[in-house]
């Protein structure tokens, strides 16, 4: 019984110290929402770069030229065989035979057209391909010499070298953007706590007459812990509503695209409840944090 | 089997000076000690080591049966507790209304909301300023701040009464109001009180036990009634 009467009177002392100390708790909660908005954009940015390499990485595929004297049976037993490469994406191994190229090359422009046209099915100097996506994208490389050691495959193609270097770049900005998201949140953490411990450095005189009449260690930290909550959770309310509310104003704007088709941005239901989430949990617990580690040093004898 | 026991009590500070040498003393319960001597005899030594906000270096200080200086950090509230302690310079929160101020040691202790109320205005109304528990610390006078301060320190029906030169900011003829309102809750409420002052005026007048320090020694405990115009 005792021990809820003190989480209540904590609470209750919580709520009562933030309104009394207001310009000192508005500070803080200032630095806490300036802090969780850089750390939101950082988030946004971290995710929309991340789902667009890794769009982007998918998007790389194997042309395997298949020999001109391959029969049907021997297409078919080569299919089977890339599909059962460990690296090889089963769904996506797409036949398009000689003639399919032909034809479509000829769509293309007049100039084939022209020199095509005459081609039977036994003049056809084009080779029928496979299309074969990756798994993971690092390791095209070896998956590209493993299918061009199968029989009737006679040339193997995936950009070599510019994939290499493109997939680096990839790795690169994404290592960037998970960097910057964990520097920004050291340096709101320790922001907040900084923070936090002029607020209770401001209250010296107030722990030090609660130890003096009989509080219990426990008893002064309570309030102050949930007085920090109270502050890191104040202070996320704006950075999660601008971050939700600009996210989406922002793939409205843009059409959900960033310059070109190429670069789509993240839809923002899938990922703005999350780092709101992510937002809302930083400010409790850093605040919490904050505030702990601030009174403890008013604590000691 | 006395409330306070020192026994060879020395206490050298970190920066190496030398508080107290091998101090031994007890105070029964129930009784009113004024502890004096010049500036630093030890007397704030003496009973910041007696409220644990300072370690003695040797030797071991018993209070209502806690081994005061074996006690640990996170258990120090349990002696205070037992304690009620009164500075110099009042320590009252500013922000905090007289009743405020007073129920702040009870809220700090967990104690139940129906009975602090009463406690409160019992205690308010012991120091006389049942009138005034709506003020502000800083609407008071310096007498009446201490009263504030003292109505704190009892709330909680302390075993002992701990003074650190409560007078030594007032005017004689306050200080004399706060000698008297402490020998009164002394005698009233059986609250052992242990003063530390300067004041020679009181401690003439009110002819109690008196521990002189000299140098951080015990020069000489008077039992009640033998201190007569001493001069140290």
């Amino acid at each position: 019984m005792k021990f809820f009467r003190v989480i209540g009177r904590s609470i209750r002392d919580a709520f009562k110290s933030v309104g009394r100390n207001f310009s000192l708790s508005i500070a803080a909660i200032t630095c806490v929402i300036i802090t969780l908005i850089i750390v939101g954009v950082a988030l946004i940015i971290k995710e929309n770069v991340e789902s667009a390499t890794t769009k982007l990485k998918k998007d790389l595929s194997i042309v395997v030229f298949v020999s001109n004297d391959a029969d049907n049976f021997d297409v078919n037993s080569l299919e089977t065989q890339i599909k059962g490469i460990d690296n090889v994406d089963p769904t996506y191994v797409v036949y398009q035979s000689k003639a399919e190229i032909k034809s479509s090359m000829m769509e293309e422009s007049e100039t084939f057209k022209n020199i095509m046209e005459d081609w039977d099915d036994k003049e056809n100097p084009l080779q029928s391909v496979y299309i074969v996506k990756v798994i993971d994208a690092e390791k095209i490389g070896e998956t590209a010499n493993t299918i061009k050691n199968l029989e009737n495959v006679t040339l193997v193609k995936y950009g070599e070298g510019m994939v290499e270097q493109l997939i680096d770049v990839f790795n690169g900005v994404k290592n960037f953007s998970y960097g910057a998201v964990i520097a920004l949140v050291v340096v709101t953490v320790f922001l907040i706590i900084n923070t936090i411990k002029l607020t209770i450095f401001s209250r010296k005189r107030e722990i030090s007459i609660m130890r003096l009449v009989g509080a219990s260690n426990s008893s002064i930290k309570f309030p102050f812990i949930f007085e920090g909550m109270l502050i890191g959770v104040l202070g996320a309310i704006i950075p999660i509503v601008l971050v939700i509310y600009g996210y989406y104003s922002l793939y409205n704007i843009l059409g959900g695209k960033l310059i070109t088709e190429i670069i789509l941005l993240v839809p923002p239901k899938e990922i703005v409840f999350k780092i709101g989430l992510f937002i809302l949990i930083i400010g409790a617990v850093v605040g919490m944090l904050g505030s702990a580690s601030a009174v403890k040093k008013y604590l000691k004898v | 089997m006395s409330l306070i026991e020192f026994k060879n009590v020395t206490k050298q500070y970190k920066n190496g000076v030398t508080a107290l040498y091998e101090l031994s003393l007890s105070i029964e319960k129930g009784d009113f000690v004024f502890i004096i001597g010049g500036s630093g005899c030890g007397k704030s030594t003496l009973i910041k080591l007696l409220y644990r906000e300072e370690k003695p270096s040797k030797g071991s200080i018993i209070l209502g049966g806690i081994n005061v200086g074996k006690l640990r950090n996170r258990s120090v509230y349990k002696l205070r507790r037992k304690l009620g302690i009164v500075f110099q310079d009042y320590r009252l929160l500013p922000k905090l209304t007289v009743y405020e101020n007073v129920a702040f040691a009870l809220e700090a202790i967990g104690e139940k909301k129906k009975n602090i109320r009463p406690k409160v205005l019992k205690s308010l109304e012991l120091v006389g300023l049942k009138g005034k528990v709506r003020e502000y610390p800083d609407n008071l006078s310096g007498g009446e701040q201490q009263r504030v301060a003292i109505a704190r320190a009892i709330v909680n029906e302390p075993k002992v009464l701990i003074c650190d030169e409560p007078t030594g900011n007032l005017d004689p003829l306050m200080s004399m109001e706060i000698v008297e309102l402490l020998s009164s809750i002394n005698q009233k409420e059986g609250t052992t009180v242990l003063m530390v002052t300067h004041d020679k005026e009181i401690v003439n007048k009110m002819k109690k036990h008196v521990i002189a320090l000299k140098d951080g020694h015990l020069f000489k405990d008077y039992k009640k009634g033998e201190y007569v115009n001493e001069i140290l």
